[in-house]
């Protein structure tokens, strides 16, 4: 269980200390792979209860496990590309060697930061570690130096350091509250406490804690109405980064909101997070659907899809039965997958072109087999085409929704999603098909990118249609976060 | 303890008024040090060493390395950046934040009435230094006065937990401190690069990303 923390921070010291550059960069995807296995060993480990290291230091139930195999995924093939990607931007001269050291140091501590965040057992290390994440992640936003870069790192350090201050604002009324509910001052703010006392919590005092944990933890996941840094800083970050960003950190700060979920319930009843969630979840749809139609921008397209996943995500929370959360879980190992597919891909056109606007981009199919083909699984997955893993989790949400008598809100995420993807099948076969433009660049794609973006569209493929293994998994996860 | 929590809202006040950056970095030190007054008077009241050993850390960090850190900032830059440039004009930037200070004792009082006896009493005082923070956040228009807002609304968290639970667990208040700590160096350093990229600190500059 140390394994996943440990691995990666000392990838990063070796990175620091100065370790070669091939080296290091290898270091970094295995230490992404560590996690990957821990979070294997860890789900069979656990069952359907779970096992405490460091004595009540670090937890791991079924969600924490579903959540490593995510980080661990996504941040192999991510670190993976990153050594081809750093490759090509030296070797073109657009960084330095000490930048793509910092490079190599930052990714592992946020794949750290993460896996932490979802292991911690109290409420405040996982604040800690969440906020990590945002301190691990500045300078990869600002990697490129530009003057679009640095905006971007400084709305986005403002706005989450405000919302994750929020969270801990929230944390602390919570702790407040259990105290007086009679935990002991030690444990008061681990998670299997705060359940255990939830129901002798103050109503009033614990309303407020979980508003301001909600709003907190909600700026990180990218909900309304402070999701205004996100299509900033996932557009700006070097591909594989915006890969991690936008496949795994979203959804590591929902999982958190999840845990939120099981004490609020417990103290509060399920309508007080239940219209939370609704509320966020449509209105996150409504503006991510809003702003693809008219995107001209590729990565920010992918960051608005993030942002729209997140909203279809918040809403099946707010449904809670068994099928929505398991769907819920699929869809976000489903996304962090394609997100790592298609920014890895977008990261190869916009160094071919030198521009990110889709408008710049032709006819990807015609000139490079391998990137055409990774974009269009990509894209065909992330709208949600069977067979791959969105369209089995949307339909577990659909059916899950419809269980819990949530029919309107359904129809209403139903119908902007059909926009969503309406607007996303438009620039992606306008990028995709049609002859190439006369002067386009040649897609050469490095063999260490190469190799992650086929063993990403394998490995989504394969979780799409072999789902059987992750079905009792994403079950017990889904039974341990308190389905109905 | 109430001198304490009294102490904070004239602070706050001065906070508000002053548009001076020195001097606003001056009172962010005198608020620090009342932050870590309120776990030292209480630690030392009660005998609890650990407690007035947290208070004395808490001193150090808000009372001397963070303000030592925004002060260096400062000396570097032209005349024009040394002063904050509020969207609202004093008078009413202090309105406001009487009006904060009200809306604070209402949202405090379940709070207060779960333990109406104790320090528990003055953590709207707290409240009020969070929504002033917000407020500051979002009127101020230069780079290190954002920096002095985020500031505030975490002297003021901190002071609400001091004054409600005598403090967070341990590991928590390391990892929080360790947390803004950090935070407070980048944005140190993004500063710096913005000076180097615009010629300034002003976020009206930063305005090329957007739909």
């Amino acid at each position: 269980m140390v394994a996943p923390i440990a691995a990666p921070v000392a990838a990063a010291a070796g990175a620091l200390v100065g370790l070669g550059r091939r080296c290091s960069g290898w270091a970094n995807v295995a230490a992404a792979v560590c996690i990957l296995a821990a979070g294997a060993g860890l789900a069979a480990r656990v069952g359907s209860g779970h096992v405490f290291a460091f004595g009540h230091l670090l937890r791991a139930d079924p969600l924490s496990a579903v959540m490593l195999l995510v980080i661990g995924a996504v941040g192999t093939l991510a670190t993976w590309a990153s050594v081809g990607y750093l490759e090509t931007e030296l070797a073109d001269a657009s960084t330095t060697a000490s930048a793509a050291r910092q490079y190599r140091t930052l990714v592992p501590l946020f794949l750290a930061a993460m896996a932490l965040a979802v292991l911690a057992d109290n409420l405040g290390v996982i604040w800690a570690a969440v906020e990590a994440t945002t301190i691990a992640t500045a300078f990869l936003v600002g990697h490129r130096r530009t003057r679009q870069s640095l905006e971007a790192t400084w709305k986005y350090v403002v706005i989450c350091s405000f919302g994750i201050t929020l969270a801990f604002l929230g944390t602390v009324v919570l702790y407040f509250a259990s105290i007086h509910a009679g935990a002991s001052p030690a444990d008061a703010l681990n998670l299997d406490t705060l359940s255990a006392h939830a129901a002798h919590f103050n109503p009033a005092v614990t309303r407020l804690a979980i508003g301001l944990l909600f709003v907190g933890f909600g700026t990180k996941a990218g909900l309304v109405p402070f999701h205004t840094w996100l299509a900033d800083a996932h557009s700006q970050a070097p591909a594989p980064v915006s890969a991690l960003m936008s496949g795994v950190l979203l959804s590591v700060a929902f999982s958190i909101l999840l845990r939120v979920r099981v004490i609020s319930d417990a103290a509060l009843g399920s309508g007080f997070l239940r219209v939370a969630f609704l509320v966020a979840g449509l209105a996150t749809l409504l503006v991510a659907v809003s702003l693809l139609v008219g995107q001209r921008d590729f990565k920010r397209l992918l960051a608005y899809s993030s942002l729209e996943q997140m909203g279809l995500i918040s809403v099946a929370a707010a449904a809670g039965t068994r099928l929505a959360l398991a769907g819920l879980l699929l869809l976000i190992a489903g996304h962090g997958i394609a997100k790592a597919i298609l920014f890895i891909s977008a990261g190869q056109l916009q160094h071919a072109h030198n521009s990110s606007l889709i408008a710049d981009v032709s006819g990807v199919i015609a000139r490079s087999r391998l990137l055409g083909a990774a974009l269009a699984i990509g894209l065909l997955g992330l709208v949600g085409f069977p067979p791959f893993a969105l369209f089995a989790g949307e339909l577990a949400i659909a059916r899950g929704m419809a269980g819990a008598q949530l029919a309107v809100p359904l129809g209403v995420a139903a119908a902007l999603l059909l926009v969503g993807f309406v607007a996303i099948g438009r620039h992606g076969t306008g990028m995709l098909l049609g002859p190439a433009a006369p002067g386009a660049p040649s897609l050469a794609v490095t063999r260490s990118v190469a190799a992650p973006l086929v063993v990403g569209v394998v490995a989504f493929v394969v979780l799409g249609v072999v789902g059987g293994p992750f079905e009792h998994l994403l079950n017990t996860a889904a039974t341990a976060l308190g389905a109905t | 303890m109430s001198l304490v929590a009294g102490g904070l809202l004239v602070v706050m006040v001065g906070i508000v008024w002053r548009r001076d950056l020195a001097a606003t970095i001056r009172l962010l030190a005198l608020q620090g040090l009342l932050v870590g007054a309120i776990p030292l008077v209480s630690g030392i009241g009660h005998g609890d060493g650990q407690l007035a050993g947290v208070g004395v850390a808490v001193i150090v960090l808000r009372a001397v390395i963070f303000p030592r850190l925004l002060a260096t900032k400062l000396r570097g830059q032209a005349e024009e950046d040394r002063e904050s440039t509020p969207l609202v004009n004093t008078t009413v930037s202090l309105l406001v934040a009487a009006a904060l200070v009200v809306a604070a004792y209402v949202v405090a009082s379940p709070l207060v009435a779960l333990a109406p006896r104790g320090a528990t009493r003055d953590v709207p005082v707290g409240f009020a230094m969070v929504f002033i923070g917000v407020f500051l956040l979002i009127s101020r228009r230069k780079a290190l006065s954002q920096i002095i807002a985020l500031l505030v609304l975490d002297n003021g968290i901190d002071a609400i937990a001091f004054l409600a639970t005598l403090g967070v667990p341990f590991v928590v208040e390391l990892g929080a401190s360790l947390d803004v700590l950090l935070a407070l160096a980048i944005l140190g350093v993004l500063t710096g690069r913005m000076y180097a990229k615009f010629g300034g600190s002003d976020l009206d500059d930063l305005r090329e990303l957007h739909e």
